[in-house]
């Protein structure tokens, strides 16, 4: 065969992003759904997350429209089943997607859940729970240690919202993942919605969680929304849903952790029941104002010195 | 621990009750304070199957909208629980399901079903293929007339072909769209071709020869040896209108010559 005769590729792909800075800033999830309504308003204040799964395709109409708001806006990209959690060597495909992803869109925050989903050749696309022991933390270290060489650079490990625990753990969450931080270096998602989600599951204190939490090293937040069921007594049983606005409780959470650490890039999540984006971007603008808000004080406070 | 000595699986335990509705809450899980653990661990159980519901369902809309939700999501149940996703690449997953529908007891008074779903799954293979630029018609035009016979085709990536002895384009394009889709006779024969030159996917019937055609062509047969083929097997094959409806639809994605 000689000389093909081919046109031009689709030369689509921008080679390079600009750098723009994350901090002090609130974002949102980014669905397809707003695409053409984000478009409209333009650059804005703020920046999006994205479930790295989604854009792990060849090509097509996901990578165009990540590319389109990429290209004004700072990127979170948030991987959900690296099966950080799991007892298996990670999956080096999967790992090779990941950090060609992070190459690809220059994301501002790169992160993962401490959970697993994948177990012998069965992915059950959940965020399943592990137990907390020596012999699991040294297993989570090792695979955050793998993740965070792959990509070059330090991942934001994200706490779990759970419904039973372990009776095997040892260790309280707390403990487990102050000691993964220290170890391997990673920075954390502190995911509010989720300490409140599994303080009232299990019955512990989301303030005292908090103030347990190694709160220095966390690089964002997450916010969302979730649902009410009941457990076996009859008791009230969070569910880690995403449908829907974030309840007032974890605004208060938020609103304390906020005044403790200063302004932390802040997501609102919204994965179901997606609403219009007013609605969505409207969240997004009620941390933005409390980030704000806390700015304020501390250079009032600088000012002041 | 010694080396020999395994740490018991919290992972097997888990797992093994996920998609098994027959199992017990294993034991290695807890409430707090002495509470029960079968409502909890029911959670993770919902979240899965319901989740992977949603994902067939999500590669699957025109099967869902013609057999109504409640039949879909029973059927596309027990898919799960025989054939769970292997990657966690949920727009891969549901190969295998147009094969369950045709086993599948309830579906079958309705036999063009699978083949519905197999035009389904190509679309979003071609969604999420990679991108090419299509082959111009002016490119072809630029070749000399005698070398025609040698040329090969190079298909784009996103193209794929779905035979089938029922009327699987006019199912699929009535079952896609957001109108009401009338009464259809699905007993016509329909080759579909699936591609995506650009942003939007491209789903075009083929004339008599066509899917034939193509496919000799995907192999590598010269443009002379596939329009031989498509000829012999359709006397109605008609070359030109071929050419022109796949270059229109944007099938290909460049020219070459064979052994020239």
């Amino acid at each position: 065969m000689n000389a093909v005769m081919k046109p031009a590729p689709a030369a689509t792909m921008p080679l390079r992003f600009p750098a723009l800075p994350i901090g002090g800033l609130a974002g949102t999830s980014f669905k397809h759904a707003h695409l053409a309504a984000i478009l409209v308003d333009g650059a804005q204040r703020g920046f999006f997350e994205v479930h790295a799964e989604n854009y792990m395709g060849a090509g097509g109409p996901p990578h165009r429209a990540l590319e389109a708001i990429r290209c004004d806006h700072p990127l979170s990209l948030h991987g959900v089943c690296m099966s950080i959690g799991g007892e298996r060597p990670l999956d080096q495909a999967h790992l090779k997607r990941f950090k060609y992803l992070v190459e690809r869109y220059q994301p501002a925050l790169v992160s993962e859940h401490l959970a697993w989903s994948t177990h012998e050749n069965t992915y059950f696309n959940d965020l399943l729970p592990l137990p907390y022991t020596a012999a699991t933390l040294t297993r989570v270290c090792d695979h955050i240690d793998e993740v965070q060489q792959a990509i070059g650079r330090p991942l934001l490990l994200e706490n779990p919202s759970t419904y039973v625990s372990f009776r095997e753990s040892t260790m309280s969450e707390t403990d487990f993942i102050r000691a993964i931080a220290r170890r391997t270096g990673c920075g954390l998602l502190l995911d509010i919605n989720n300490v409140f989600v599994s303080a009232t599951n299990h019955g512990f204190s989301a303030r005292e969680y908090l103030a347990d939490f190694p709160l220095s090293h966390v690089g964002e937040i997450h916010l969302a929304g979730h649902a009410e069921q009941a457990d076996d007594e009859g008791y009230p049983l969070l569910i880690d849903s995403h449908d829907g606005p974030v309840a007032d409780a974890v605004w208060r959470l938020y609103e304390i952790v906020i005044a403790q650490c200063g302004p932390i890039p802040t997501l609102v999540e919204w994965d179901s029941q997606i609403p219009d984006w007013p609605i969505l971007k409207a969240e997004a603008a009620a941390a933005q104002a409390i980030l704000d808000c806390c700015r304020t004080v501390v250079e009032d406070r600088h000012a002041a010195a | 621990m010694r080396p020999h000595e395994r740490q018991p699986s919290y992972t097997v335990a888990f797992a093994a009750a996920l998609i098994d509705p027959e199992r017990e809450t294993p034991a290695i899980v807890a409430g707090p304070a002495g509470k029960g653990a079968v409502r909890r661990y029911n959670v993770y159980r919902n979240n899965v199957t319901v989740s992977l519901i949603d994902a067939l369902a999500a590669v699957y809309p025109a099967v869902q909208r013609i057999t109504g939700v409640d039949f879909f999501r029973a059927m596309a149940r027990f898919h799960i629980r025989a054939t769970p996703p292997t990657s966690p690449l949920l727009f891969e997953y549901g190969r295998d399901f147009p094969a369950f529908i045709e086993r599948y007891e309830h579906a079958r008074p309705m036999p063009w079903l699978a083949d519905t779903a197999r035009l389904e799954r190509a679309w979003l293979d071609a969604y999420h293929a990679e991108d090419a630029a299509p082959l111009s018609a002016e490119t072809l035009a630029a070749v000399a007339p005698e070398r025609l016979a040698d040329l090969v085709f190079i298909t784009h990536p996103a193209t794929r072909i779905v035979q089938s002895p029922f009327s699987v384009v006019t199912i699929f394009a009535a079952n896609r769209s957001g109108e009401k889709a009338g009464r259809i006779d699905a007993s016509s024969p329909e080759d579909a071709l699936i591609t995506r030159p650009d942003l939007d996917v491209v789903v075009r019937h083929l004339p008599p020869g066509g899917a034939v055609f193509l496919l000799n062509l995907m192999t590598g047969q010269s443009l002379g040896e596939a329009a031989a083929t498509a000829l012999q097997a359709s006397p109605a094959f008609d070359l030109a209108a071929n050419i022109a409806g796949l270059i229109g639809a944007g099938a290909f994605a460049a020219i070459a010559f064979g052994d020239a």
